[in-house]
């Protein structure tokens, strides 16, 4: 009897052996594992135009214009985006309109394109192509309950045409170009009889002309011309159905304009007989029918237009405040609202035009300090129960997010300012305190069990549906992922980003959500001031050893206007809280910022700052820091590129500069300059090695057993220049006239390492340096298509260093200091690829040690990303590579790079108007953090040559387990079984 | 100096130069088709960079006074002035001068040929500069016309070089000169051997330039391969690429086969001993083996 007992375990071991055998490893993930990882968030920027649903249609959603360029639909309950399209950058859109109820309107590209969208699901559903001049300011009217026609038209207008077209098919059902020289039409109104369209412009800076046209058929039934006394800065608006308000050139008074249908009257009011302590700039809003508002940074003012062709104020509001659109509530009365700011609490009136000095709803709203000012509101009426209006509106605030208020609370939010991301970091979250308490420990043993033994269901595919829910649900909620703590594998860090609004926000990797918000306050604008703007933001302070204690902290660096010559802002916050813990209004520009890899006392990293007068200022000004950079002065050296000049200029510092008693302040030395001719080539791109990358070996021995060197220079700086005819978009040269040209430069001494050009090809250049080897990505007019070119940059003069024996004895040069003074001897291998994709950004990944093999990460057009081996951009990839070749690795040359559906590791979202990919190394050598953004977020974890140092999440170790105590059950069992037989053998 | 002596350095450079445009003339295609009627000039006047002491001629001076209605394949001499910076105040100044012929090939495009350098003599005002700029260990700095055809225009590419870094025996200079057409678009000025940090000065025993001089062109990239007829071939070859690595099947599954294989041995030599009737203890080792391979595993 000895087969039987063994036979169970075979089987169960059989099975094991059947089911780990299906667990194959795969380079794409699994449909249930998307999720894990990753996550992907969807913005649309800030809204610059909202129309509502009309109560009709009884859906409670609102369509928003934004200015990234995204047109969506957004849920009035949750905030939740219905349905979006983000129309390229080249198409600004314009205007936003609702027609028939059914049909969304865009006007974009300065009014040459007209489309209407379906609403409920945003189809398109056509599209028009209007011919018009460079207009600066289109119109976009919809004829309302037109009788003439049987379907709404609309009217477009721009420059000096006016088109009016059908808004149920688009076709143009008239069109009309003006004669008068230099016309922009301003305004179009209908007639209360719908029969008469006026359109009102303004030609050159005082002629006012009014036409009259027949709705019918675009004939043109009146005209009336009048010149003004003074000129008009072009801003005008309308005070009510007959009387335009506008604003002469010296912003100092007001022309109200009165129209009839014979004649245009005017009368000029003096901004300051109106409102007497008015400072700065301001601009007229129309608000509703005799109501208009005049808004400087700080104060908004009511006028309201009396009858005898003057205005009053009726009312100030010396708070930030904005104020809204009007919304016809009845038959004949509109309402209107004022968001102003009362402390920390905004305040949402509500006032009817016939009643404008009372107010129908005044509610105080608390919100988020850290969303700064009201800029927009958008007003929508909705009937209660018992008939009456109720109101709520959609605000846009100064950091860009949308609230929407009701009833005195904040209904939802979104933080649309994430769609607008200028710079991004990432700081380490904190270490995990000591002493984690026994219950926590048991409660986590218990769920880590129950976890384990649901996978190991799953596993085994015994579990029913609700568990596999469950086991996903787990799986994504996995609170391991989403601790504040720093973990082993160094997954878990915070995003900081900064945003064009000049908001920082910290994001967690684990799940995306947001940490914690500043406005910066040294960023925020005036309202109708300079524009300050962010520019970039960096590491500050990364505590090690001595001061592990201490938070890190992050570099915030402005402008406090948009001419280059403004004065920078520096801001430094803490990355764990956001507190922001000094800031400073420089007393220079800011042209270029230098983060430099040393660090004082404190580990403050030192930055410097190139301002305009090519002087650089050292910061932190401690003397500590200070100390530590003269002593490396003697061997510092920048370079600046500038693309207007076409010149790229290396410097080196002096002592000091001209500024008496700022011993920070250093003058510079230009020490060489590239000067590219301008009539035959234009800088397209300058690209660098990433200052924090990590490169594993310096050889790279090849399949004969022979060793090249890599040239690794940090100093390395690739820059890529193309004809000025090729400049424009493909297609605009012929190939004979387009050229590109690359270099490879080294940036302490200005040596052209290498030049290469590329006839007949063309931009858009995009490129990443890594290591020895830069590729990019450009068209070529010959071939039609895109190409990939890869340079590997080897250096010649060590490439002796092979013999065992010289190595043995010394004879060797490899620890010789490497020196930018002398004559580089470099080999250059290249190779060019064709590639389907036109490129939108391009990264590499990087790791911790740099051991781990690389990967392009290639921002598509489609605005994905592709994960693209380096493998396949080798320049010693040949048709038929030996066999040494092949044990190397060397894949068959093909002549275009496979695009193999499964390394997109955006999986199926897609990361709308995509502008940047970084790649973040974890602590776990084979993994990156991707983080990809555009008007999207998309986060993931990348691991290019697989986890090889690591179990996966996906580690079954309850299988481990039971297979370990299986077999040691089996070894008892057949161990006592011996020892009964043995014992039985004795008793023989 | 003596003259004769003068003559022959003057010679030796001319040969070096020679030679170094002969690698230079292999950078571009236009040389290489010119190159006989080039070479019969080099010797042929070997006195065309006369009076290397006399001061340097500021703006280059030309056969012709419009390049552009040159006539094609006419070439003509040109001059340009080399200006250095000795870093006391004065500025740039001249420092030497290049000669060079202008070729207009068949297609418009103008090109440099035999070019040749001639430098001025240091006076002793420049060598105190210059002694100065090596205690100081200060960068000597050289400029160049970025247009030789009209030096009207103020655009120079400057470079520079740490001073302790060119005295050796004599002063050695390493002069790359980037060229586009008739555009100089940085000249790369370095010494002939490395010159790492912290330099050491050293004063030359030679107060005398010896220059080198190259003048490269751009490469032109190769076309990207195409092989549209081996497009299926390739294809193939892709699909085979694109599968991961295949492991074998004892590197993916030894953890499991070891221990099954110990246990069908254990049952096998039980099974045997059975009928036999013998005592089998072998259990226990391959339980051991069997354990530490799966703490292995994990």
């Amino acid at each position: 009897m000895a087969a039987p007992p063994g036979r169970p375990f075979l089987v169960l071991l059989a099975g094991l052996l059947l089911v780990a055998s299906l667990a194959t490893l795969a380079e794409a993930i699994y449909e249930d594992q998307v999720g894990l990882a990753d996550w992907h968030q969807k913005y649309i920027g800030k809204v610059k135009q909202a129309v509502y649903h009309s109560q009709k249609s009884g859906r409670r959603r609102v369509v928003v214009l934004t200015e990234e360029n995204v047109i969506s639909s957004l849920d009035l309950r949750s905030g939740d985006i219905f349905w979006r399209h983000v129309i390229d950058k080249n198409d600004p859109l314009d205007q936003l309109s609702l027609s028939l109820g059914k049909y969304v309107l865009t006007l974009s590209s300065g009014g040459t394109i007209l489309r209407a969208w379906n609403l409920p699901d945003g189809q398109m559903i056509w599209e028009t192509n209007l011919k018009t001049s460079t207009a600066s300011n289109p119109q976009l009217h919809v004829m309302s309950n037109n009788k003439v026609a049987k379907d709404n038209l609309v009217l477009v207008s721009a420059g000096r045409w006016i088109y009016a077209v059908s808004s149920i098919d688009g076709a143009i059902s008239w069109e009309k170009e003006f004669s008068l020289d230099g016309l922009e039409i301003k305004q179009v109104l209908q007639s209360p009889e719908n029969d008469i369209v006026y359109a009102f412009g303004i030609a050159g800076s005082s002629k006012l002309a009014l036409y009259q046209l027949s709705a019918k058929t675009g004939e043109i039934l009146k005209d009336v011309q009048e010149s003004l006394p003074g000129e008009l800065s072009g801003e005008i608006v309308l005070g009510s159905d007959n009387v335009l308000v506008a604003l002469n050139k010296a912003r100092s008074s007001l022309f109200l304009i009165e129209f009839k249908s014979e004649r245009i009257s005017y009368k000029k009011v003096h901004v300051s007989d109106l409102v007497q302590d008015l400072s700065g700039t301001f601009k007229l809003q129309s608000l509703s029918n005799g109501v208009i508002t005049l808004q400087t940074s700080s104060t908004v003012f009511l006028l309201k237009l009396k009858d005898t062709n003057g205005l009053e104020v009726v009312q100030r509001f010396d708070q930030p405040a904005a104020v809204s659109d009007a919304l016809t509530i009845a038959e004949k009365d509109e309402a209107f609202a004022v968001v102003q700011h009362v402390g920390s609490q905004i305040e949402f009136i509500v006032k009817f035009r016939s009643d404008v000095s009372n107010e129908n709803i005044r509610e105080k709203v608390n919100i988020d300090h850290h969303r700064g000012n009201v800029e927009k509101v958008f007003l929508n009426s909705y009937i209660r129960t018992d008939k009456s209006h109720g109101f709520r509106a959609l605000v846009v605030m100064e950091d860009h997010s949308l609230l929407l208020i009701q009833q005195g609370e904040v209904v939802w939010s979104r933080e649309d300012g994430l769609a607008s991301i200028v710079d991004v970091t990432t700081s380490e979250l904190p270490v995990e305190k000591d002493g984690v308490s026994v219950a926590d420990v048991e409660h986590n043993l218990f769920e880590w069990l129950k976890g384990h033994m649901l996978k190991l269901k799953g596993t085994l595919m015994l579990a029913n549906a609700d568990e596999v829910a469950a086991i996903q649900a787990l799986r994504l909620k996995s609170s391991e992922k989403n601790k504040m703590t720093r973990d082993h594998n160094g997954f878990r860090k915070l995003l900081i980003v900064l945003t064009k609004a000049g908001k920082v926000i910290a994001l967690h990797t684990g799940d995306g959500r947001i940490i914690w918000s500043n406005l910066m306050p040294s960023l925020r604008a005036s309202r109708f001031g300079g524009m300050p703007s962010a520019l970039r933001i960096y590491q500050w302070q990364v505590p090690h050893h001595s001061i592990m204690r201490e938070n890190p902290s992050v570099l915030v660096v402005g402008k406090s206007g948009a001419e280059s010559s403004a004065p920078g802002v520096f801001s430094i916050l803490d990355s764990y809280s956001g507190e922001e813990l000094n800031s400073m209004r420089l007393d220079h520009s800011v042209v270029q910022i230098i983060p430099l890899t040393l660090k004082d006392l404190s580990e403050q990293r030192l930055h410097l700052i190139v301002d305009s007068n090519s002087n650089a200022h050292l910061y932190p000004k401690s003397p500590d820091a200070l100390n530590v950079f003269l002593h490396e002065t003697p061997n510092l050296y920048f370079y600046s590129v500038d693309i207007q000049a076409n010149v790229i200029r290396g410097y080196s510092l002096q002592k000091s500069c001209d500024i008496k008693g700022d011993e920070y302040c250093f003058s510079t030395k230009e020490i060489w300059s590239i000067i590219f001719p301008s009539d035959s080539e234009r800088i397209a791109i300058s690209e660098t090695r990433k200052m924090n990358e990590v490169v594993h070996t310096q050889a790279k021995i090849i399949g004969d057993h022979d060793v090249m060197y890599k040239y690794l220079s940090k100093n390395l700086v690739f820059v890529a220049t193309v004809s000025p005819k090729a400049a424009g978009d493909i297609g605009s040269a012929l190939p004979e006239e387009a050229s590109l040209v690359a270099y490879l430069i080294d940036a302490v001494t200005g040596r052209i390492l290498h030049r290469v050009t590329h006839h007949g090809a063309q931009g858009p250049v995009h490129a990443v340096l890594s290591e020895n080897w830069v590729v990019y990505h450009y068209f070529n007019l010959r071939a039609h298509r895109f190409e990939m070119e890869v340079i590997e940059i080897y250096d010649q003069s060590r490439a002796d260093n092979k013999d065992v024996m010289k190595l043995i004895l010394g004879k060797h040069n490899l620890s010789a200091p490497i020196t930018s003074y002398a004559r580089p001897e470099v080999v250059v291998k290249s190779q060019s690829y064709f590639f389907t994709h036109s490129v939108k950004a391009m990264a590499v990944t990087q790791t911790a040690k740099g051991i781990t093999s690389k990967q392009l990460l290639i921002g598509t057009i489609g605005d994905q990303v592709l994960a693209l081996d380096k493998r396949y951009l080798d320049p010693r990839r040949s048709a038929n590579p030996t066999q040494q070749e092949k044990e190397e690795g060397i894949i068959p040359l093909t002549d275009s790079l496979p695009i193999i559906p499964q390394s997109f590791v955006t999986h199926s979202h897609q990361v709308e108007a995509l502008r940047g990919i970084v790649s973040i190394p974890a602590k776990l050598e084979s993994t990156t953090l991707v983080f990809t953004y555009g008007v999207d977020l998309f986060y993931t974890q990348l691991a290019p040559s697989r986890t090889y140092d690591s179990l996966t999440d996906e580690f079954s170790y309850a299988l481990l387990l039971i297979t370990i105590a299986v077999l040691v059950a089996a070894i008892i069992v057949t161990w006592i079984w011996s020892e009964k037989k043995e014992l039985r053998d004795k008793w023989r | 100096m003596a003259p004769p002596r003068r003559a022959l350095l003057a010679l030796a450079a001319l040969l070096l130069f020679s030679l170094y445009l002969t690698a230079a003339a292999f950078q571009s295609d236009e040389l290489v088709l010119n190159d006989d009627e080039e070479f019969e000039g080099v010797g042929a006047r070997p006195s065309s960079p006369s009076q290397p002491a006399a001061p340097a001629v500021p703006s280059s001076r030309r056969r012709s006074a419009d390049a552009a209605s040159a006539a094609v394949g006419e070439s003509n001499a040109l001059q340009f002035t080399l200006e250095h910076d000795l870093g006391v105040g004065k500025g740039f100044t001249p420092a030497g001068t290049f000669s060079a012929r202008l070729k207009t090939s068949a297609h418009g495009t103008q090109t440099l040929t035999k070019l040749r350098f001639m430098r001025n003599e240091l006076t002793e005002d420049d060598k105190d500069a210059f002694k100065k700029l090596l205690q100081e260990d200060g960068f000597y700095t050289i400029r160049l016309p970025s247009n030789v055809l009209d030096p009207t225009r103020k655009d120079n590419v400057v470079s520079s070089i740490k001073a302790r870094c060119i005295p050796r025996d004599s002063l050695d200079e390493h002069v790359v000169i980037h060229m586009d057409g008739v555009n100089i678009l940085a000249v790369n000025y370095g010494s002939v051997g490395g010159c790492q940090y912290p330099r050491q000065m050293k004063f030359p025993s030679k107060w005398t330039f010896s220059s080198y001089t190259i003048l490269k062109t751009a490469e032109q990239a190769p076309r990207t391969p195409s092989f549209v007829d081996q497009m299926l071939e390739a294809d193939n070859g892709l699909g085979e690429v694109m599968k991961p690595p295949e492991k074998s099947f004892w590197a993916k599954y030894w953890m499991y086969i070891i221990p099954l294989g110990l246990i069908v041995m254990n049952a096998v030599t039980a099974a045997a001993n059975i009928p036999e009737e013998q005592a089998a203890g072998q259990g226990q080792p391959g339980a051991q083996r069997a354990s530490a391979a799966a703490a292995r595993r994990r």
